[in-house]
Order: C-alpha cells, then sequence, then structure tokens
C-alpha cells in the first residue's frame, strides 16, 4: 500500500505504476459525468477532450460557482458504458462502488472515493466550467480543479486486480463455509 | 399551525442535511476504534471528518440530498384544517431554495426534474395517529445509493429468510455505503413488507437477540466501509414484523447508507 500525489491528465506510466490497494490523492482537473451525460456522450462524444482525464462519477450539489458538496455517486449504473468511455482516452474513472474489471486491463484504473463524503470532498474541488448544463445540475459535466483530491483507493488495477470481487468473493465464501 | 408545519418542515431537513444524530455518530465513532483494518479505519475516520466539515460550515454532508421522505406522528387530539402534504411539501420547496438541497425529484419516464423536490407522490409522509395534541414531524432525506440495492423477496416459506437477507447484504453491500443500517420487514403482504423495512428503519437501533445476532454474522462477511474490506459491513438492524399469508413468506430488505440522517420537530 504506497500513498501517491498526482496530477491530472494522467500518463500510461501513471496508471501503469499504480496498484490495487494504493492510496491517491489527485490535483488538476477532474470532469464529473453520471448517467445523462454518458448517453449523451455515447450518441453525440464527449463535449471535450478527455486524453488522460480522470472522470468522476458524481452528480454535485453547486451554488453559483461554489461546490457545496460533492462525493461520488454510485458507478456501477454506468458500468454500461465503461468500454467507450475508456476508448474516449479516460485513464482514471473515480466513483463509488466499483465497475467490471475486466475493461481497465493495460489502459485504466478505477478509484474509490470514500462515498457520503460529499462536504470533505467540496472542500477540495473549484469549478473551473460546465458543459451540458441543459441535463440538470446532478447530471451536467462539470469541469472542477481539484486539489489533493482524496484519499482515493486504487479498488480496480490496470493489471487485473479487482479489490471489490476480491472482498466479494471471499464474502461469499464466509457464507457458505 | 400550517406555517409552523412548513417551518418545521424546513428546520429539521436542515439538521438532517447538515448533521448526524447523535447516537449514529457513537455508533460510526465506536466502530473506528475497534476496526481492524487499516484501510477500514481511515475510511471510517474520513467520515467522521466530513460530518465534523458538514457541521461547521452548515453544509449538506452528502451531495445526494435525498428524496423527501416525512414521518409524521399527529396527536389524536389535534384537527388540522389544512393539508399536511402541501405543507410539508411548502417546507421541502423552501428547503430546496434556502439550505440548498439538490433536486432530486423527477418523472419516472420523461426524467424531468421539478427542480423542487416536490411532485405527485413526493413529499412521502408516513403518518401515524397518537394519543395527545401535539405534532411530531421526523425528516428522513434518503439517498439513491441506498434506496437502490433494497428489494423484497417474496420466499418460498420453507426458506430461511435470514440466509436470504445475509446473502443479499453480501452481494449488494457495496454500492449501498457501508457501514449500513438495515431496516428489515418480515411477513405481512408484497408492499406491507416494504412498508415494515421502512418503518424499521425510523425505529433504529434494535436491541433484540435476534437482531444482534443477524448483525453479528453481517459483520464477519469482512465487506467493510465502502465495500473494500473491514470488520465494520453494518451498524445497525431493526427487523419489523406482521403475520403472513399461511403460503407466503414476504421479505424486505431496506438499505440505509452510514449517512443515516434524520431530525425530528415536535409541534406543541
Amino acid at each position: 500500500m504506497t500513498e501517491y500525489h498526482l496530477r491530472t491528465p494522467l500518463s500510461g506510466a501513471d496508471v501503469e505504476k499504480l496498484l490495487a490497494g494504493d492510496v491517491v490523492f489527485l490535483s488538476g482537473p477532474l470532469f464529473t459525468a453520471r448517467d445523462k451525460a454518458h448517453a449523451l456522450m455515447r450518441r453525440a462524444g464527449s463535449p471535450v477532450s478527455l486524453e488522460g482525464a480522470a472522470l468522476y462519477h458524481c452528480g454535485p450539489l453547486i451554488l453559483g460557482d461554489r461546490v457545496l458538496s460533492a462525493g461520488p455517486t454510485t458507478s456501477g449504473r454506468m458500468a454500461r458504458y465503461t468500454d467507450e468511455i475508456l476508448r474516449m482516452g479516460v485513464r482514471a474513472i473515480i466513483g463509488k462502488g466499483g465497475l467490471p474489471g475486466e475493461p481497465f486491463r493495460s489502459r485504466a484504473i478505477y478509484l474509490a472515493y470514500p462515498g457520503g463524503c460529499g462536504a470533505a470532498a467540496a472542500q477540495q474541488l473549484r469549478v473551473l466550467g460546465v458543459h451540458l448544463l441543459e441535463l440538470g445540475m446532478a447530471e451536467s459535466l462539470w469541469v472542477f480543479e481539484a486539489k489533493e483530491f482524496g484519499p482515493m483507493i486504487v479498488a480496480v488495477d490496470a493489471h487485473g486486480k479487482d479489490l471489490y470481487q476480491e472482498v466479494r468473493r471471499s464474502a461469499l465464501e464466509q457464507m457458505l463455509g | 399551525m400550517r406555517e409552523k408545519v412548513v417551518e418545521a418542515t424546513l428546520r429539521a431537513l436542515q439538521r438532517a442535511e447538515t448533521t448526524l444524530p447523535d447516537w449514529v455518530l457513537q455508533r460510526i465513532e465506536e466502530a473506528a476504534a475497534r476496526e481492524s483494518h487499516p484501510l477500514a479505519r481511515h475510511h471510517l475516520q474520513f467520515m467522521l471528518e466530513n460530518v465534523a466539515i458538514a457541521k461547521a460550515k452548515g453544509l449538506p454532508l452528502c451531495q445526494d440530498t435525498g428524496l423527501a421522505i416525512f414521518h409524521v406522528q399527529l396527536g389524536r387530539d389535534l384537527s388540522l384544517d389544512f393539508s399536511l402534504a402541501e405543507a410539508v411539501a411548502e417546507g421541502v420547496r423552501i428547503a430546496t431554495r434556502e439550505i440548498p438541497l439538490r433536486p432530486n425529484a423527477v418523472h419516472p419516464q420523461t426524467r424531468q426534474n421539478s427542480g423542487d423536490n416536490t411532485g405527485p407522490g413526493m413529499p412521502d409522509i408516513i403518518l401515524d395517529y397518537v394519543d395527545g395534541h401535539s405534532l411530531s414531524l421526523t425528516a428522513f432525506p434518503k439517498g439513491a445509493g441506498s434506496e437502490n440495492m433494497s428489494l423484497v423477496g417474496m420466499l418460498n416459506p420453507a426458506d430461511d429468510p435470514i440466509d436470504f437477507i445475509v446473502r443479499s447484504v453480501a452481494k449488494r453491500a457495496a454500492n449501498a455505503c457501508p457501514p449500513l443500517f438495515l431496516g428489515i420487514g418480515l411477513g405481512g403482504s408484497f408492499d406491507l413488507a416494504a412498508r415494515l423495512a421502512k418503518r424499521a428503519l425510523l425505529n433504529m437501533p434494535g436491541e433484540s437477540l435476534e437482531e444482534l445476532q443477524l448483525l453479528e454474522r453481517i459483520n464477519s462477511l469482512g465487506i467493510g466501509p465502502m465495500g473494500l474490506g473491514g470488520d465494520t459491513t453494518a451498524l445497525g438492524i431493526k427487523i419489523e414484523k406482521a403475520f403472513c399469508h399461511t403460503a407466503s413468506l414476504p421479505v424486505a430488505i431496506n438499505f440505509q447508507c452510514w449517512a443515516n440522517r434524520s431530525a425530528t420537530e415536535v409541534i406543541q
């Protein structure tokens, strides 16, 4: 378990060196997207370049240009879009609850931010801009400037390790045993 | 009186969104003190830090400020000459602007957002009549992460409902922001089981042997805070029961995330 402080956009080498269980803090631009933004990007492409990007599954609470509360949303709802989002260049998906690990192999990582910690997350973020505002506050694509955004856990790494799956498997074994 | 209900709704929501009930906070603190996995302990400590920041700055502790659910206990000696549902809805609309809350309520198909957290069926008010002449209103904003993992199982009476609960929690916990509070509805009918499960969350925590044993069994799964491993998977379980048909065994599980928000205002 190593602690890393990295800047976005992320490089291939950044992704390569991060292992499941490592702790990560990110600084630099983050892009939010949840259900509606994903559906729209599938149809019309992304309104921003996602090369090397960290994509945050988050529907924030914003007042004017102030981030009030901005913890992660459940990533599982966006699982159907993982492959095409990663093909747009995204190197890290941030959320909670995890995503199936296979699409991440050799190209990206999944970072878990502590769920429900929206007030703490808001202290580490400020608004740089917004796209797709017509989708509403929670569903818009917000561009945040992150400052030491974390702690996040590498839950799925690019080498095929998936912490959620390991925990789930061991829970099922414990139940049967 | 109507004005008092509107104000009580606003005050209860304000407190529910920015603080946690003392007993909930205490359970998280106790869990952090005894948790043996370092990563899990860090998660619990970060949750406590988040609660402190939210309280100090008056910010909603989670960006998912929830669906507007209320429990109202109405004194039998009171007679209201106004619509309780409309007064609570007005309080929700004001709270959405003033706290502020994230607008979460949408039409189930068009997904059109009302912008003020109200709409047909929302707020949802669970109403009980009690002795006396006071009105007690509990705001219980419910986030989608945990609500989405909830389920009703229509079991065969030969099935073991406790096994069904443990298996469902093992599969679903990670998405529901554990450590969890679990409201269990056992018996009744399809819909009564679900309502019992919601009421169980309002009557937390349970202290019966059956509830404590189930809590221990769920914690032995090792799912941990946020589903990333640890001793702390659930912080409280309450089971509410009703008689059911001899041919059926309904079991409902209402998941509640660690941020078990609620606040009560009483109008005399």
